[in-house]
């Protein structure tokens, strides 16, 4: 620990240049998951307000505050810019452009200017979508399933499409950059299972971005060219088949959630170490289990076609590996736990998060279990419960996860304390605020309240006006980290090198970093999170 | 159970209350390890919370007999919930042989439903209890999704093919339909009600709501009527252009290159929408397309004409669900 | 461990930041890589991953067209008698000796051979992916002429008009991908072959051409899935006495 104030260094990365260009051409790692920040967080908002709408308008049973066409359209945009431009790139293009180069010893990603490539891909294809929002919006659910969506809506689909399949090449070329990485520039003697455990988890993730992303793009295309050349591809009148659409839609969009919630995994792995000043219990099990949600991940797909009338055999199938998926997830969650044993346990807001994250986490999985058993999901299906589900594990996962990743490594990326007390209030407010919001809706989902509905049974209100309120809540406590995030830039302490007494490569160099990180190759001579000083207890 | 708050639909058919107990005991496990998880993290928190700055954690590393526990443990609950909802989902999508059969039409943005005697509802379904039903369900534009809460019923309604679903009600009463498949502008206003009657009752509403003919006998007027007696000719006559269809139906049919296929609802559906797809060997491909001349409950109509045409039940092995 | 409770302790060294003086590098070494070979390795691989995620993107066309040929198979074969064999065959060999060229290309930089004959490969390269799109403008061109590409004036004589729409959607979807494809790795040629002009590429570095050499290897193994797939199929059945 620091012994004297804390100085920042005089030449770092956000220091060194100034100026429009030197950020818009920056091949910066380090610059360019800054860029990402801003982007991401303005998409955050804007899906956060199509959310705000939609509770509005589900506090009475009659759709009084916006047409039903408008409501379908808000619900659409809520899910692609929540799904397509602020989780999916959040973690991965933020914390992990930011930090792998760094935990792995190197100067840099790979390919930097690749890197600044993604991000401007990334840029242009959300301008497609806003253009296709402000011009009127579209209303296929983001899941825009044909023939719906390739015949009978009258909303901008193509539009939407290609901002969607322009953005999946960001995502792309940001896993590819991390593949490589991690293979050819680790530090001299930074082995594998000497790597710090969010490198595994952003290793999985990529791997899931680069095998599942080309198949979205090719079915986006295929729905904008049968919307505009009207070929039978998906829609039955002209002799498609609505069901392989359901099919290639869904081979990528089940393995995309693992790209969201993998990396916040790894967040949490990060925290729970540092905040328990501990090692992690069962480091190779983490490690792995990432590797087998990524692999697994991609052999589930047909549980989102289990009434559609597929085969039942196929639905035994999926069924059963579905369940396999949840396995590493659960070791996961029990390695956590376990690592927080005679831990020496500080309660920083970091560590709210991460435990936040633990608890939501671990029901929003055990409800993904509802979804799997097939004589369940039969009722749940299409309801209300999935809803509350995937909250579960994307907001009060993923986001709880990005969060504390963000307030973990703030004074590294910034040099500025936030302030704790503040910090602390809103993970509280959040965390109340999520469960008044979602945990309702499991129930008017067991009740029977179909999804994307603009009016609803009268029965269904008093679990909706709960959940409105909740969301009210929710929205006042993403805010308040947005007024001291920037307020910490001028007006906070400095932070110093390892404020949190961490370990860790990117605790060992200065906050904020030097562009090119580190002065010369460091040789690692062991895992870069050994907290013991040796190894006593236990077997990896 | 609360009336201002309630938590389950009513059990209103038989499976009802067998999903509801697969439900309780995926909740009983949910709760236990999410109160587990809970309870651990709160206990180790505040149990092993920092004393001093420089205090720092135990060095432990890990247990293989711990990773294998809670590996193992785990699979074997996901495996007993796998083989119930599996039981479960068999049930519920097997219907039985004597189940009475209605057709559903969804369009945007309404239920079209119509029993074989000929009985017509728009966004209503009367039944009787006690007796199973089979819904024969196709849509005339988008997916759509017939789902009644109460019944723990569902199953997607999906344009160029036939879906079925069946359950058995076991209460009289009132109950929502919900489309549950976004549809389009009005989904969330494609609802309707199912009405569960005492069979007496029931049977009296039948009467008083039959009009216009029975499925069949509006099937065999539109088999007349678009000609298609001129080639499919009955048997006992000479052979015509076409392959007879009595007793076709639920039987095995030998196609061109020595294939066959069972003749079911989407073999007829298909064979009158996209004749060349399948050709019966022996036949030549002439029979012309009817895309675009019949309608969805035209084609239901026809297609209970030819079941009309069997005299005895179809082989169990060959009905599809 | 001992009866203390434990205390924390500044970090150990876990690294040794090791001094070096700036050793005069390579002019196209990157400032993040420490060495032409780590640069290399890097390239190689990033080429793979992509090369990787493009079989994922033409995948998915493939798994529609298995699909809908299982579900119309005559309707496919007739449709794929349409197509002219003798054209896509053509079309197969220029690919195949395209990438004999592009080997001797890689060859020739890998062992510092004159940067006119490097050039030379690479432009016989370009002039066979040329010819290749040559041919495809004339089968395309063709296609209007009779009518049957698919949308509104779609026309079909034989038996099977649905499938045969299908076929051809896929049909030009698939080639017209690939097509694509390969205008992209003519650009890539280009580029690479004025590089080569100006005596950049010798066997300290050639990573480039190696690199684009693979690109364009894989847009000739999916021309090879194609072909077959597209104008092979029932070549020995003729549907209805067609």
């Amino acid at each position: 620990m620091e012994t004297t104030a804390p100085t920042a260094p005089t030449l770092n990365y956000l220091n060194n240049g100034y100026g429009l260009k030197s950020w818009l051409l920056t091949k910066d790692h380090k610059r360019i998951a800054l860029l990402y920040l801003w982007s991401i967080t303005a998409f955050f908002f804007l899906g956060g307000f199509f959310a705000l709408m939609i509770r509005i308008e589900l506090l009475t049973p009659a759709s009084d505050f916006v047409q039903p066409d408008t409501y379908n359209k808000l619900f659409t945009m809520h899910g692609v810019v929540m799904v397509f431009f602020f989780l999916i790139p959040s973690i991965p293009a933020v914390l992990g452009n930011f930090l792998v180069p760094i935990m792995v010893g190197a100067k840099d990603l790979a390919f930097p200017r690749i890197n600044l490539l993604s991000w401007y891909i990334y840029v242009l294809g959300g301008l497609f979508t806003i253009v296709a929002a402000v011009t009127g919006g579209v209303d296929t659910g983001w899941t825009f399933y044909a023939p719906y969506s390739t015949s009978a809506s009258n909303s901008h689909v193509i539009l939407a499409g290609v901002g969607i399949f322009i953005t999946g090449f960001s995502s792309i070329l940001t896993g590819l950059n991390f593949i490589v990485t991690v293979h050819r520039m680790r530090a001299p003697g930074l082995t594998w299972f000497r790597l710090p455990l969010f490198v595994w988890a952003m290793y999985a993730t990529s791997l899931i971005m680069i095998l599942g992303t080309p198949v979205i793009a090719i079915t986006v295309l295929l729905v904008a060219v049968e919307r505009g050349l009207h070929l039978g591809i998906f829609d039955p009148a002209l002799g498609g088949d609505p069901i392989l659409f359901q099919h290639l839609f869904w081979f990528y969009s089940h393995p995309a959630v693992y790209i969201m919630i993998l990396p916040a995994m790894g967040v949490v792995s990060e925290l729970v170490q540092t905040f328990s000043r501990k090692n992690i219990f069962g480091y190779s099990f983490v490690a792995f289990s990432s590797l087998a949600i990524a692999v697994i991940g991609f052999l589930v797909w047909g549980h989102h076609l289990f009434v559609s009338g597929q085969s039942t055999y196929a639905g035994l199938m999926f069924s059963l590996i579905s369940f396999f998926v949840a396995i590493p997830s659960a070791v996961k969650v029990f390695n956590w736990t376990a690592t927080l044993y005679k831990g020496s346990i500080s309660w920083d807001s970091p560590m709210l998060y991460a435990f936040g994250f633990i608890g939501l986490f671990t029901i929003g999985g055990l409800t993904g279990l509802f979804l799997a058993t097939l004589g369940m999901d039969i009722h749940l299906h299409d309801t209300y419960f999935i809803i509350a589900h995937f909250h579960y594990v994307m907001v009060g996962g993923a986001i709880m996860g990005y969060l504390g990743g963000l307030h973990y490594w703030w004074p590294k990326i910034t040099g500025r304390m936030y302030p704790e007390g503040w910090a602390k209030f809103a993970a509280l407010n959040i965390f109340v605020g999520f469960n008044l919001t979602f945990f309702p809706q499991f129930i008017v989902g067991y009740l029977g309240m179909p999804r994307r509905y603009a009016m609803y049974a009268p029965e269904f209100q008093i679990y909706n006006v709960l959940s409105t309120a909740g969301a009210t809540i929710l929205g006042a406590g993403y805010l308040i980290p947005m007024i001291y995030f920037t307020w910490s830039l001028k007006g906070a302490a400095i932070a110093g090198d390892n404020p949190w007494g961490a370990r860790g490569l990117e605790w060992e160099i200065p906050s904020p970093p030097p562009t090119e990180n580190f002065p010369a190759s460091p040789i690692v001579t062991e895992n870069t999170h050994q907290y013991a000083p040796s190894r006593e207890v236990g077997i990896v | 159970m609360f009336t201002n708050f309630p938590f389950f639909p009513e059990q209103a058919s038989q499976q009802a209350a067998n999903v509801d107990a697969l439900y309780f005991f995926l909740l009983a496990v949910s709760a236990f390890f999410s109160a587990l998880i809970a309870i651990l993290i709160v206990f180790f928190a505040v149990r092993f919370r920092r004393r001093s700055d420089t205090e720092v954690g135990e060095a432990i590393h890990g247990s293989l007999a711990l990773e294998l526990m809670w590996t193992f443990i785990p699979l074997g609950i996901t495996m007993v919930m796998f083989v119930w909802g599996a039981v479960t989902f068999f049930h519920m999508t097997r219907p039985p042989q004597n189940a009475m059969e209605i057709y559903v039409v969804g369009k945007q943005w309404m239920w079209k439903l119509e029993h074989m005697d000929g009985a017509r509802e728009i966004n209503e379904l009367h039944l009787p209890v006690g007796r199973p039903v089979k819904l024969i369900m196709g849509s005339e534009d988008v997916i759509h999704s017939f789902f009644i809460p109460s019944f723990r019923a569902k199953a997607d309604v999906i344009p160029g093919r036939f879906n079925t679903l069946w359950f058995t009600p076991s209460k009289a009463g009132r109950y929502h339909i919900f489309c549950t498949q976004y549809c389009g502008t009005k989904h969330s206003n494609m609802i309707g009600w199912a009405t569960v009657m005492e069979p007496a009752e029931y049977q009296a509403w039948v009467a008083g709501n039959v009009t216009g003919g029975t499925m069949a006998e509006n099937g065999a007027k539109l088999f007349s009527d678009l000609s298609c007696n001129t080639c499919h000719l009955d048997s006992g006559q000479a052979q015509g252009r076409g392959p007879s269809l009595r007793n076709l139906y639920g039987r095995q049919v030998l196609l061109q290159r020595l294939e066959t296929t069972v003749a079911d609802d989407a073999y007829l559906r298909e064979s009158i929408l996209n004749p060349q797809a399948k050709i019966v060997s022996g036949f030549q491909p002439l029979m012309p397309t009817y895309q675009g001349l019949v309608t969805e409950e035209q084609l239901l109509q026809l297609i209970a004409y030819v079941k009309s045409l069997s005299d005895a039940p179809p082989p169990a092995s060959a009905v599809k669900k | 461990m001992s009866d203390a409770p434990p205390r924390y302790h500044p970090p150990p060294v876990a690294i040794h930041p090791e001094g070096h003086a700036p050793t005069p590098h390579h002019p196209w070494l990157q400032h993040h890589f420490d060495s032409m070979e780590q640069q290399a390795e890097a390239s190689t691989l990033g080429m793979w991953v992509f090369l990787v995620t493009e079989i994922m993107f033409f995948g998915g066309l493939f798994m529609a067209y298995l699909v809908y040929r299982h579900q119309s198979p005559m309707g496919f074969q007739e449709a794929s008698h349409h197509l002219n064999i003798y054209w896509g065959a053509a079309n197969t060999a220029i690919l195949i000796v395209s990438s004999l060229t592009m080997a001797l290309a890689v060859r020739a930089a890998q062992t510092s051979q004159p940067a006119k004959v490097q050039v030379r490969w690479l432009l016989a390269t370009i002039f066979f992916g040329l010819c290749f799109l040559g041919i495809k403008a004339i089968e395309y061109t063709d296609k209007f002429r009779d009518h049957i590409v698919p949308g509104a004036h779609f026309q079909w004589e034989g038996l099977y008009p649905k499938p045969a729409e299908q076929f051809y959607s896929l049909y030009f979807a698939m080639t017209g991908l690939h097509a694509l494809h390969m205008i992209i790795g003519i650009g890539i040629m280009a580029v690479i072959a004025f590089l080569a002009s100006r005596k950049t590429f010798d066997s300290d570095y050639y990573t480039p051409v190696e690199v684009a050499g693979l690109y364009w290897h894989f847009v000739d193994i999916v021309w090879i899935y194609l072909f077959p797939l597209l104008y092979l199929i029932g070549r020995h059945y003729t549907p209805g006495g067609h």
